[in-house]
């Protein structure tokens, strides 16, 4: 049986990626990953802003009250360089690439287009294979119209793309008023991969408190839903391999995952909820419903129930959307 | 070819002494301490010695066990050295008579300083090393930052040969703190000086048990005496090994140096001895008076002690025939201060002729300024027919008269010169742009430049005031700029407080920042600077650089903004050359940091250069504006005329008679001051509020004060006096106010971050919010002075455990110089709030006795009745021991008072009884017993009994007193660890209360044992490896002492229980609290939510050990902290002094961070275990 994928021109052993998570900043967890079966790693989100806001709070806190009273002019040693978090991430790729044989793909959150510039040749120099483009943007400006946030997008890749040679993923959320018209744009500009989709943080609102807190909510496998209806539909309509996100718990959902046709399958939630090692359980899962259904490969798999492939196309649009609704019936 | 380099003295001795060292003991001492900083940070960068290996630099608990860890590693065959000044070197006294009578080279290096007398001065003067002449090291004397590098070195190298010991001193400040560009000694000369063979034997003398020896041994009256006379020859050839030490540093520098350095006129009538940085000054002044004919001379002593009685004195030209000997000391009652006494004693023994008269005098104690203007009056002095001896110069002395007249006005300061002041307020960077400055001016162009910097005496909203010079000429004067010709004004509004333009010159220029235009500035100027302006023809330039630095995302840091304004205007350099110079400058200074910081600067200095206007000066005074009184609200003539002199920076013209001989102050002086620092000030909303007294209780000022009163009273209240309906049940009836006193606030923020109560239709409002101050001004001091007219709670009905109502409690520790937001000053405010009325404090030095006993003014304050905390400090390192001599004293006092009473039973019958059976345990029961305190005195004064005179001074002790030991960690964990253990141990009823910010806070932030492992501090720059020793756990190993460890943030209910706790045990008690701190790197604002994540994560254990609980048959020890719920990681990411280990270590940051986490895991296990055993009553396990 043959798990191989071709992902973003990267050859997989397995179709099934630990995607963007806390996990991946221990290089022991980078190695567990890769014995436990994946095909690859996207290492934990870099974040431009972060990094900004880090150095410049340190640069603030570090000389706070300095210079002001004579017996304490300082209140800290100055250290001759800071390995600011990109140091330490590129680090982390150099030490992963020389740990594993599975393709290292960094990601990267930016604001600026400088700073996503910066970072991903900073990224590609360090020996990442690929790079996942993180665009984390929730615009809030009234003014600012759709038209403008997809040309961020674009801008974002072009430039880019102008700077390194390793293959671009663009992480996006759905969040687009026709997302294959903004599919087809990422794919024309050059990205080689869409990791649909990003789930947003969204914040929720403590009743005691009155205070919006953080909470990150992890996936289930209702999540599944969303990101596998587009990969159903873009697939085969874009050069870009397409990489499902958000919602994969188990070897069902991978199954599903590469019939829409998912050339990488990518996991967070389940891992940070089950272990690292739930990899194995997942392909485990995949393998057996291969078995039982007569597949050899996963190459075999992709796309057969894709829009283009499904024996119902409409399936995946609104008519079939229509008849789900009158044929609901409530159970009480 | 020479390397230039422009740093300060104390970074001068460091390099030399870092370089040629093997052991290095450190412990932190201003102004020495950057000595040891740099020692350490070295050393964690591996940066090796001058024989290829990184010195071992250790930190010690103190100076004294620094002195000894120097002793054994000499003793050892290690080349060793340490840095101290003052009480710092008073502790090395034994050790350094051991260390010369066992004729073992070293070199301590001292930047020498005032000792504490009537008061504690970190400032310059040569008490501390006139303190150790007797014990028999050399004595070399650096005058400037060039000869303190140069110095060490010789130093260095000549106590190998001499196998003396070697004390290189240099002026505390002034040198020590000076920048100067000075001539770098490079590694080859310092090889060419230290010879190896004299290291080898040395080596060869250290205890090995491969040759072994003793050393140390105890010697009788048949032979100590002889033995102590072998040394003789050694000192008798020191001197000489010394010259020929500095003539081969003059071959191989061209900078030579001579242990009595005659400079003047060869046919001098009048010559001044003096040693130190003085020397530089009395140097310059000759140039300046020998052109106009004057024959004067000035001997320049270098070697003070094996003092050269024949070389001294062949240093001084034949023609003296009067001199003048200068001493920056102070020995009351001596027949002379020690220099004068051995040169008269030089001259005696030596001199061939007719005696010159020779005087002495006293100047500069503690930094008093030492200028040409004192220096022309010391030599006018000498051409008196019979001249002034035993003077002082720089005071005015309206006591003794020893004071010798000065023109103030003189002046040698050549006009070639470039002479800056540059007033900033503490925070805005201005210290540190003038410095890059200096640097900028030193080492790319060929002109000299210094750099000495006056900072506040309060730690928030404080003033510095930069001096700044450069020019072709080597600059020798060290005093202050007086006559500049560049004032930077920094921050408008001291304009309205100081004379800033008084030492403009005229033709000089002026630049102001300030939000008004070119147009509009004029205006807001008060008068007396507008008249300046007119008068001295100046040129006047504004630039708003606070909004300049915030359009670039600099957050109130002023410095690139002006640093960059004075190179455009002050054509020290040309303008685009100087520009250059800033950004090259400023990619060098902060690109480590990160290419944020530096675009940020670089957008900075090009936005500054279209924002600066020069204005156009009106020909006539307009303005109405005056300057403020330094003191408001009718203060004692003592405090009006002379705190508040001080306060206006005006403390040097306050002659000697004004000031109280002992050293002892009224209390209560802060309330006059009204410092208005706060931007935006907390502004309470009653219908909003629960009335829960947090805000009150984390209010590190003071400044927000809890009233429950009559409802009739409001009657005469201004028009925006807030007021709402008390809640509590027991104030039913009562109104309520919150009031915050507008002018005291530091504008923190603390306040309102703690508060819980929000509005329920808007969850941003909560029931105190900050708000711009300026325009509340006026309305909130009428309330202010509205709601102190308001009568107290009454203290006996308040319930003291809940903190609504105890929080209504007068605090007797108020507006305190403390920074903003300051994690301590919480828990006095609270002790003294608790049992102010009846208590003695003894502080150890730190942060707490500054911000509590630094003039001018103190925070400790009284009640309306004149009662409040007594307050002194002793020494750092002694102050268990002051306050346990403090407690014993009034417990005989109270025996003896009780005693007499007794004796008195028959005249004064139930009063007697009463008072001697009073039960003071509460509030009520003190009061009543003031009460019969007060019938007592008045009854004694009627009875004609010896008992009865011998009562009265007594009599109040039979009030209950409480003593409270109060010190920081350093003292605590420490230095004054022995001292305190041994009180405690004693079982005496004293009260300590450990204010634990886990680094030597005052001291700029170094490392003591009560730092947290990983954190990453000064003498801890590679992160502290170990773990916080439990303090708490040492105590209670004893039993008998009530322990509490408290953090107000995590718990405030425990904190104020613990206090009650504590004081009510009748036993020593010791409290340890967490005192979150700007040495932590951390937002001061939400610094409450770090102390709640420290108790969160189990970094910080609240818990209680009560004695008494034992005797009641229950565990004595109750665990306050539940079991930690946060990871310790997420605390420590909170701050950035253990987030700084990840970004710089970031291995080494990961295995102590786990580290950190199982410390606290063993921690939580094993208190769990103790809080948790059955206790058993009688066979004295508990």
């Amino acid at each position: 049986m043959n798990l191989e994928s071709l992902y973003m021109g990267l050859r997989l052993k397995s179709p099934l990626v630990a995607s963007a998570s806390p996990l991946s900043d221990k290089l022991d967890n980078i190695k567990r990953m890769e014995d436990a079966g994946a095909g690859a790693v996207v290492l934990y989100s870099l974040f431009e802003e972060q990094i900004r806001r880090e150095r410049e709070a340190l640069h603030y806190y570090l000389l706070h009250g300095t210079e002001s009273y004579a017996e304490a002019l300082t209140y800290f040693p100055e250290p001759v360089t800071y390995h600011a978090s990109p140091d330490q991430y590129l680090e982390l790729i150099r030490k992963a690439r020389e740990a594993v044989d599975i393709p290292i793909i960094a990601s990267l959150n930016g604001t600026t287009l400088g700073g996503w510039t910066r970072f991903a040749q900073n990224m590609a120099q360090a020996g990442a294979h690929a790079l996942e483009l993180n665009v984390y943007y929730i615009p809030t400006d009234p003014y600012l119209s759709g038209a403008a946030v997809e040309q961020t997008y674009l801008d974002i890749l072009a430039a880019v793309k102008g700077v390194v040679d390793i293959p671009i993923a663009m992480k996006l959320s759905p969040y687009f008023s026709n997302m294959a018209y903004m599919a087809r744009r990422l794919d024309e500009t050059g990205a080689n991969a869409l990791v649909l989709f990003n789930r947003f943080y969204q914040p929720d609102i403590n009743i005691e408190t009155l205070e919006v807190t953080p909470n990150v909510v992890l996936s289930t496998s209702a999540d599944l839903r969303l990101p596998l209806t587009w990969i159903g539909i873009l697939y085969g309509r874009v050069r870009a391999s397409l990489a499902l996100t958000s919602g994969v718990h188990t070897g069902e959902d991978a199954v599903k995952a590469i019939l829409a046709g998912a050339s990488a399958v990518c996991m967070t939630s389940a891992l940070l909820r089950n272990g690292i090692e739930y990899i194995r359980t997942v392909e485990s899962g995949l393998r057996a419903w291969m078995e039982k259904h007569e597949y050899e490969s996963v190459q075999q798999m992709r796309g057969a129930v894709s829009q283009m492939h499904a024996e119902d196309p409409s399936a995946f649009e609104r008519v079939q959307y229509m008849r789900a609704i009158s044929e609901y019936k409530p159970t009480v | 070819m020479t390397e230039y380099i422009t740093l300060d003295g104390n970074e001068a001795v460091a390099k030399i002494a870092y370089k040629l060292s093997e052991v290095i003991a450190i412990y932190p001492i201003t102004p020495s301490s950057p000595m040891g900083e740099w020692a350490d940070e070295w050393a964690s960068l591996e940066e090796p010695n001058l024989w290829g290996v990184v010195p071992q630099v250790v930190e010690m608990q103190s100076e004294g066990g620094a002195a000894g860890a120097i002793h054994g590693a000499l003793q050892a065959g290690a080349l060793a050295t340490t840095f101290t000044a003052s009480q710092g070197l008073l502790l090395m006294i034994p050790n350094m008579y051991k260390i010369a009578g066992e004729l073992t080279p070293t070199v301590f290096h001292i930047a020498s300083r005032a000792i504490a007398a009537q008061a504690l001065s970190i400032f310059g003067d040569h008490q501390d090393v006139m303190a150790v002449r007797q014990t028999g090291w050399a004595m070399l004397s650096s005058n400037s930052v060039q000869e303190a590098h140069d110095m060490a070195l010789i130093a260095h190298a000549a106590t190998l040969k001499a196998r003396i010991p070697f004390l290189h001193f240099f002026d505390g400040f002034r040198t020590s703190h000076e920048v100067q560009k000075i001539a770098l000694i490079s590694e080859d000369v310092m090889r060419a000086m230290v010879n190896e063979e004299l290291i080898a034997a040395h080596r060869a003398r250290a205890l090995s048990p491969d040759h072994p020896v003793i050393r140390g041994t105890a010697q009788n009256p048949d032979t100590y005496f002889q033995a102590r006379e072998t040394v003789n020859p050694f000192y008798a050839a020191c001197p000489q090994i010394v010259q020929e030490t500095m003539d081969q540093f003059a071959a191989l520098t061209g900078r030579q140096y001579k242990l009595y350095e005659y400079y003047g006129a060869l046919d001098a009538d009048r010559v001044i001895v003096i040693m130190g940085s003085g020397a530089e000054t009395v140097h310059e002044t000759i140039d300046y008076l020998n052109a106009r004919g004057e024959k004067l001379g000035v001997l320049k002593v270098r070697l003070f002690r094996p003092f050269a009685v024949e070389l001294f004195t062949a240093a001084l030209p034949k023609t003296v025939r009067a001199i003048a000997v200068l001493d920056r000391t102070k020995e009351a009652g001596s027949a002379g201060e020690p220099l004068y006494l051995d040169v008269v004693n030089a001259l005696y023994e030596a001199w061939e002729g007719a005696l010159p008269r020779v005087v002495g005098g006293r100047y500069g104690l503690s930094s008093k300024e030492f200028t040409p203007a004192m220096v022309k009056a010391v030599y006018e002095n000498l051409a008196q027919p019979k001249p002034k001896n035993h003077f002082t110069v720089g005071i005015l002395d309206d006591v003794s008269h020893t004071s010798l007249d000065f023109d103030p006005e003189f002046s040698v300061e050549p006009e070639t010169t470039v002479r800056a002041l540059f007033y900033g307020l503490g925070a805005d960077g201005t210290v540190g742009a003038n410095k890059n400055s200096i640097k900028i001016i030193g080492e790319n162009t060929d002109n000299y430049a210094q750099g000495y910097f006056v900072y506040d005496s309060k730690k928030s909203g404080s003033m510095t005031i930069s001096h700044l010079r450069f020019g072709k000429s080597p600059i020798r004067s060290t005093y202050l700029v007086t006559k500049a010709n560049f004032v930077a004004c920094h921050q408008p509004n001291f304009l309205e407080r100081y004379d800033i333009l008084r030492d403009a010159v005229e033709g000089g220029t002026f630049l102001l920042n300030t939000p008004y235009g070119p147009e509009e500035v004029w205006d807001r100027l008060p008068r007396r600077v507008q008249e300046q302006i007119i008068a001295k023809r100046l040129k006047f330039y504004v630039i708003d650089a606070y909004k300049v630095a915030a359009e670039n995302g600099m957050k109130g840091r002023i410095n690139t903004v002006m640093q960059v304004c004075f190179f455009a205007i002050a054509g020290v350099l040309p303008r685009d050359e100087a520009i250059a110079q800033i950004k090259h400058a400023i990619e060098k200074t902060y690109g480590k940091k990160g290419e944020e910081i530096v675009q940020m600067n670089l957008r900075a200095v090009d936005s500054t250069l279209e924002r600066l206007y020069e204005v156009r000066v009106p020909e006539r005074v307009t303005s109405t504006i005056e300057l403020l009184p330094p003191l408001v609200g009718n203060p004692p003539e003592f405090v009006r005329k002379v705190l508040g002199e001080m306060t206006a920076r005006r403390g040097d013209l306050l002659p000697v008679g004004v000031f109280p001989v002992d050293g002892t102050y009224p209390t209560g002086t802060t309330k006059y001051e009204k410092r208005n620092l706060a931007l935006e000030i907390p502004v309470w909303e009653p219908d909003i509020c629960i009335q829960c007294g947090k805000c009150a209780m984390v209010c590190p000022h003071a400044v927000i004060r809890i009233k429950a009163y009559q409802p009739e009273l409001l009657a005469s209240a201004p028009p925006t006096f807030k007021a709402t309906d008390a809640k509590d049940a027991e104030w039913r009836g009562m109104k309520y106010t919150i009031q915050v006193s507008p002018e005291d606030c530091t504008g923190c923020g603390i306040c309102v971050d703690v508060c819980p109560a929000k509005s329920k239709s808007a969850a941003n409002l909560r029931a105190i919010n900050m708000r711009p101050q300026p325009p509340l001004r006026e309305s909130e001091r009428a309330n202010w002075e509205f709601f102190l007219s308001l009568p107290e709670v009454d203290r006996s009905l308040i319930k003291v455990t809940s903190i609504r109502q105890q929080q209504a409690q007068q605090p007797l520790f108020e507006f305190s110089g403390a920074c903003s937001g300051c994690g301590e000053t919480p828990y006095i405010k609270l002790a003294t709030q608790l049992f102010g009325d009846r208590m003695i404090v003894a502080n150890a030095t730190g942060c707490s006795s500054i911000y509590g006993g630094n003039m001018p003014t103190t925070p400790w304050t009284t009640n309306a009745e004149g009662y409040g905390p007594a307050w002194s400090n002793s020494l750092f390192e002694d102050n268990a021991e002051f306050g346990f001599g403090i407690r014993v004293a009034i417990d005989q006092h109270v025996a003896y008072a009780r005693y007499l009473l007794s004796q008195l039973s028959s005249e004064l019958g139930d009063l007697a009884r009463e008072i001697l059976e009073a039960d003071q345990r509460d509030e009520a029961g003190i009061y009543a017993q003031r009460e019969r305190v007060k019938t007592l005195k008045a009854r004694l004064q009627t009875l004609d009994r010896p008992e009865a005179r011998r009562l009265l001074p007594v009599a109040d002790y039979l009030v209950k007193k409480t003593v409270w030991l109060i010190g920081g960690d350093g003292w605590a964990y420490d230095i004054g660890f022995g001292g305190l253990d041994h009180v405690l141990s004693s079982g005496r009823n004293v009260k300590v209360l450990v204010l634990d910010t886990e680094v030597y806070s005052n001291t700029g932030g170094q490392a003591s044992k009560a730092t947290p492992r990983s954190a990453v501090a000064k003498f801890a720059a590679g992160g502290k490896p170990t773990a916080k020793k439990d303090l708490g756990m040492i105590a209670m190993s004893y039993g008998n002492i009530y322990v509490a460890r408290v953090a107000m943030g995590g718990r405030d209910e425990q904190t104020l229980r613990a206090f009650i706790e504590a004081e009510a045990y009748d036993g020593p008690a010791l409290i340890i609290a967490y005192s979150h701190c700007i040495a932590h790197g951390i937002n001061m604002m939400t610094a409450m939510r770090n102390q709640k994540a420290a108790v969160d994560s189990g970094q910080w254990l609240l818990y209680r050990y009560n004695p008494e609980r034992a005797a009641h048959g229950e565990n004595p020890l109750q665990l306050d902290s539940r079991a930690p719920k946060l990871p310790v990681k997420t605390y420590l990411q909170m701050e950035n002094r253990f987030k700084m280990l990840e970004l710089s270590k970031p291995e080494v940051a990961r295995a102590l961070f786990e580290e950190a986490q199982r410390d606290v895991n063993t921690r939580y296990a094993l208190y769990e275990y103790l809080a948790s055993r059955p206790v058993t009553v009688g066979n004295g396990s508990h």
